[in-house]
């Protein structure tokens, strides 16, 4: 019984460990399907099935959604819509074991809850707008790029983490004091 | 001999399966090694915290080398393998928005599904607003389109482009990779705790 009352909540894998498993998915993925693993592409399909059932007459004339449009396919019958919906079930499975599975505003003590949900929504919105425009996200470009040797793959990994490096300083109040 | 589904012997219906498992492995690896929280996935750039570039680089090692392996062995056609295209502009443009993102957001969209599973209300707002900027993407494309289109490159490594061998690129990388394992360690202990 000590087992469970143990809170477990802080205690994670030793990040060589995860990153060695993380690894071991990839080259599984790669030898299952010929692709690696992404994290903007299931949200992205989720975006042009809304404005297609909005406006269907909009997505017809509009640049972008037309050549999604035009496929005539449902753009929810996709791989990365399927492995989206497995990333929220495995991360709920893991952080209901440790019993990390609560509804609370994660941020340092030292900013008010307020400033992290804006903080957080303005950074989603450039996540969002930045992977578009990169062919994808930390998941889909940087790391299964980097894995088979793509070039846009490290040049979108430098640019993330250098930014982010670069930009630290002028955001620290955010996180630390 | 792999990729599996490229030659056939994995039906499409199963393919869908797949995603499915492959999704949920991902998922549990990622938050068991705490990418559910966003004090913990920034400390890298504060020196509190390096799970992230360690989780990053180690499997990165572990997925180029066995990929590479795995081509030598004959397991796997390393050339049908999928190569991220490569549009210098919009490469690096996306990537420097991506990483404001990151350090004004605390998470990356992986890491914020994970957030959203676990019940972090921040993840959720960052996930709603990732929807967002998407969205608003779809709108500005007609004029950004030049720009995401320039400095086609197509399908090419990194070896290639450098012209170096893939088994010395992926030494250099391990090497660079345990210099900064070392390097992290030593910040680590200068910086002071940061209770999360």
């Amino acid at each position: 019984m000590s087992f469970w009352k143990e809170d477990k909540s802080h205690v994670y894998w030793n990040p060589y460990f995860g990153g060695f498993m993380l690894g071991l998915l990839l080259i599984l993925t790669f030898y299952i399907t010929g692709r690696g693993v992404g994290a903007t592409g299931g949200t992205k399909s989720a975006v042009i099935t809304t404005v297609e059932t909005i406006s269907p007459e909009y997505a017809q004339r509009s640049k972008y959604y037309s050549k999604y449009y035009d496929e005539g396919t449902n753009p929810m019958k996709n791989w990365l819509v399927f492995e989206t919906i497995g990333i929220l079930a495995g991360a709920f499975l893991s952080g209901a074991l440790a019993g990390r599975a609560k509804f609370r505003i994660q941020h340092p003590p030292h900013i008010t809850s307020n400033k992290r949900l804006v903080f957080a929504s303005i950074g989603g919105l450039l996540f969002g707008f930045g992977s578009q425009f990169a062919r994808g996200c930390t998941s889909g470009a940087a790391l299964s790029g980097a894995a088979v040797l793509s070039l846009g793959g490290f040049i979108t990994m430098i640019g993330i983490f250098g930014t982010a490096y670069l930009a630290a300083y002028f955001f620290r109040k955010l996180w630390i004091n | 001999m792999g990729p599996l589904t490229y030659f056939g012997e994995i039906s499409t219906e199963w393919n869908y399966v797949i995603a499915l498992f492959i999704g949920m492995a991902f998922g549990y690896i990622m938050e068991a090694s705490g990418f559910s929280s966003s004090r913990k996935l920034i400390g890298v750039f504060y020196g509190y915290d390096f799970a992230v570039i360690r989780v990053f680089f180690t499997a990165t090692l572990v997925a180029i080398i066995g990929l590479l392996y795995m081509g030598y062995f004959g397991w796997i056609d390393y050339s049908v393998l999928f190569v991220h295209p490569t549009f210098v502009a919009s490469a690096a443009i996306g990537g420097v928005i991506m990483g404001l993102g990151f350090i004004m957001g605390g998470f990356c969209p992986g890491t914020s599904l994970c957030a959203v599973a676990i019940g972090k209300l921040d993840g959720w707002v960052f996930t709603i607003a990732l929807f967002v900027g998407i969205f608003l993407y779809s709108q500005v494309f007609p004029w950004i389109e030049p720009l995401y289109n320039a400095g086609d490159m197509g399908h090419i490594k990194i070896t290639e482009y450098f012209g170096i061998s893939q088994g010395w690129f992926a030494f250099g990388f391990a090497v660079v990779a345990v210099a900064v394992f070392f390097i992290t360690t030593l910040i680590r202990r200068k910086v002071k705790d940061v209770r999360y």
